[in-house]
């Protein structure tokens, strides 16, 4: 169970594979070949790892499955920055609990990347050089406990607004993963709201503390689901593929309709003086999202991207002798056996 | 010391041990070498604490006082922490933190199967769950081990070295005190110099395995159990209890 993977492979080898990953493009598609391919992901038919797929199929899965791999990473940081100052027993064993759960998210998500004929430490690479994007709400520090509270209920709960769609998407190892994850996802919302609803029931510092995390989580993880449709540049292909199922607005709005209510059965004030319920509609409606905000921490300059990136690479830096040794001792044990 | 003092000074030991380790290995959680022992170290972070909830819920009940597991862990100063000075020692590289554990799960494997025929019928059933936990943590650690050290000169050279500034708290492990001696009187734990010799054997099996020497014994100035620990503990409980102790009797 416990292998190693990234550097102990020569990077030939990497290499060789990506390559491989990438062997579809020379041969021209037909317009045929493409045809059966829309046939079949609208009769609903699971595209598997051997069929054949339209090339840009293949890479905007590759790009969306590695981003959302490299969000289950970078999302260890900020919950797990609480692991050693949790107030209870039962708190710190949930939430070790919780952020392996993110990185075994983590590991299947790479796994059905790589059944697309990329490498996983090819993709670790493109995390670390700063080339791959990740969820831009991990860029956000966790600044008191009631931000684990918070984290739960909103990054989780959109979270799972955002990927109980794809356990029905075309491609069949993905939807696989999700399936498995989504049940955990919901599990961690439930946890998430019962620490918020702990702090919004206890002390007076308790409850400020619950309303500092909801004033700043709240803005971030509307922005979780991306931006609004007429900026998107990828949903409408995706929508064809059923890659995807909603577009980021109408998830956006799910999220936020499900969300209002439980913020007041919490008795806790959404940041919006803007919110207000379409009765219309049937719909909460919000305020203007700051989208600068957004780019700039797409950008970078978030309030953490930085120690986020640093982290993860002084991990894997200090893990090099490490993985060399675990190959040097696979490599003489084989060596043992063949002689 | 009366006899049910003893044994709540014998269940802090066992459980502030699983505690404060449990402590250190969440501290790796996100920052391992790679994602599978990442996974790995959390696993064993989620055992050893929760191995000291059930150790420290039943030393409070047996105390009488009041006294839960939270109160226990978060309410007591370093002094009145009753952990081998072992357990306190900071994660450092990759390394330290195998060679730690392993000298940790190789004492707990000869402490469990002793205990889980205590006397003490839940003390006993803890050990019997532990003892299976530990065979799991065991298998990382040793595999690490070997695989450190008989790898790469680079890692072999560095796992030799922890071993070298950690063996210097195994002393501990063996030497038995009143306490130590009460609870065997009772049944309740085993001789501490009687789990030796299968300790001993299973560490030079081991080193054998991993192509590493065995450090030759050490004095040892610390005695955790009773409290006497080396300037770590306290940095440690600082991080760890500071929530808890801004906010008194707050829940959470
Ligand atoms: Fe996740
Ligand atoms: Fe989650």
């Amino acid at each position: 169970m416990y292998h190693i993977s990234g550097k102990s492979q020569p990077p030939m080898y990497t290499q060789a594979l990506d390559q491989q990953g990438r062997e579809p493009s020379a041969a021209p598609e037909s317009p045929e070949q493409a045809a059966r391919f829309q046939a079949r992901v609208d009769a609903e038919e699971k595209i598997e790892p051997k069929d054949w797929m339209p090339e840009a199929y293949r890479q905007t899965l590759i790009r969306q499955i590695s981003q959302h791999a490299h969000s289950e990473i970078v999302g260890m940081l900020p919950e797990g920055n609480w692991i050693t100052r949790a107030p209870s027993l039962r708190r710190k064993a949930v939430l070790i609990a919780k952020v392996q759960d993110e990185g075994g998210h983590g590991m299947y998500l790479y796994s059905a990347a790589e059944t697309l004929g990329v490498e996983r430490a090819t993709l670790v690479e493109q995390l670390l050089s700063g080339a791959a994007k990740y969820s831009s709400i991990f860029n956000y520090p966790t600044l008191t406990w009631a931000d684990v509270g918070a984290i739960g209920w909103l990054v989780d709960g959109a979270a799972i607004m955002n990927q109980v769609p794809i356990c029905r998407c075309s491609y069949g190892p993905y939807a696989r993963a999700m399936v498995r994850i989504c049940k955990e996802e919901s599990f961690h919302q439930r946890q998430g709201f019962e620490i918020m609803l702990t702090l919004a029931r206890g002390s007076e510092a308790q409850r400020a503390m619950a309303q500092d995390a909801l004033n700043r989580w709240w803005w971030p993880s509307i922005m979780m689901f991306g931006p609004s449709d007429v900026a998107s540049r990828h949903t409408a292909q995706s929508m064809r593929w059923k890659i995807k199922r909603f577009t980021n607005d109408e998830l956006r709005q799910k999220f936020i309709d499900v969300t209002v209510p439980q913020a007041q059965f919490l008795g806790l004030t959404i940041p919006d003086p803007q919110l207000r319920w379409d009765e219309a509609a049937g719909h909460f409606e919000i305020g203007p999202i700051d989208w600068e905000e957004f780019q700039a921490v797409l950008r970078g300059h978030g309030p953490c991207n930085r120690e986020r990136l640093e982290a993860r690479r002084a991990g894997h830096a200090a893990g090099e002798w490490v993985r060399e040794a675990a190959a040097a001792h696979a490599a003489k044990r084989a060596a043992q056996a063949a002689a | 010391m009366s006899a049910p003092d003893a044994r709540v000074r014998y269940l802090l030991r066992l459980g502030d041990t699983s505690l404060v380790l449990g402590q250190r290995l969440g501290e790796w959680v996100g920052h391992a070498p790679a994602l599978e022992e990442d996974l790995g170290l959390a696993n064993l972070a989620l055992d050893f604490v929760g191995q000291a909830r059930l150790l420290l819920s039943y030393a409070g009940e047996l105390e009488g006082s009041g006294r839960d597991e939270d109160a226990l862990a978060f309410l007591r100063d370093a002094h009145e922490f009753a952990n081998l000075a072992l357990a306190e020692q900071p994660n450092g590289d990759f390394g330290d933190t195998i060679v730690r554990q392993w000298l940790i799960d190789t004492w707990q494997l000869q402490l469990y199967a002793a205990l889980s025929t205590s006397t003490d019928e839940r003390l006993a059933a803890i050990a019997a769950k532990s003892l299976k936990e530990t065979r799991y943590h065991h298998r990382f650690s040793s595999g690490w081990l070997a695989r450190l050290g008989d790898g790469t000169p680079e890692s072999h050279a560095r796992v030799q070295a922890s071993l070298e500034n950690l063996w210097r708290f195994t002393g501990e492990l063996f030497a038995p005190d009143a306490v130590d001696e009460a609870m065997a009187a009772a049944g309740i734990g085993p001789q501490l110099a009687g789990l030796e010799p299968a300790w001993s054997a299973l560490i030079d099996a081991d080193l054998k395995e991993a192509t590493l020497r065995r450090p030759a014994p050490q004095p040892f100035p610390w005695h955790g159990k009773r409290g006497v620990h080396t300037e770590h503990l306290s940095h440690l409980l600082a991080e760890m209890q500071q929530l808890p102790r801004s906010l008194p009797g707050a829940r959470w």
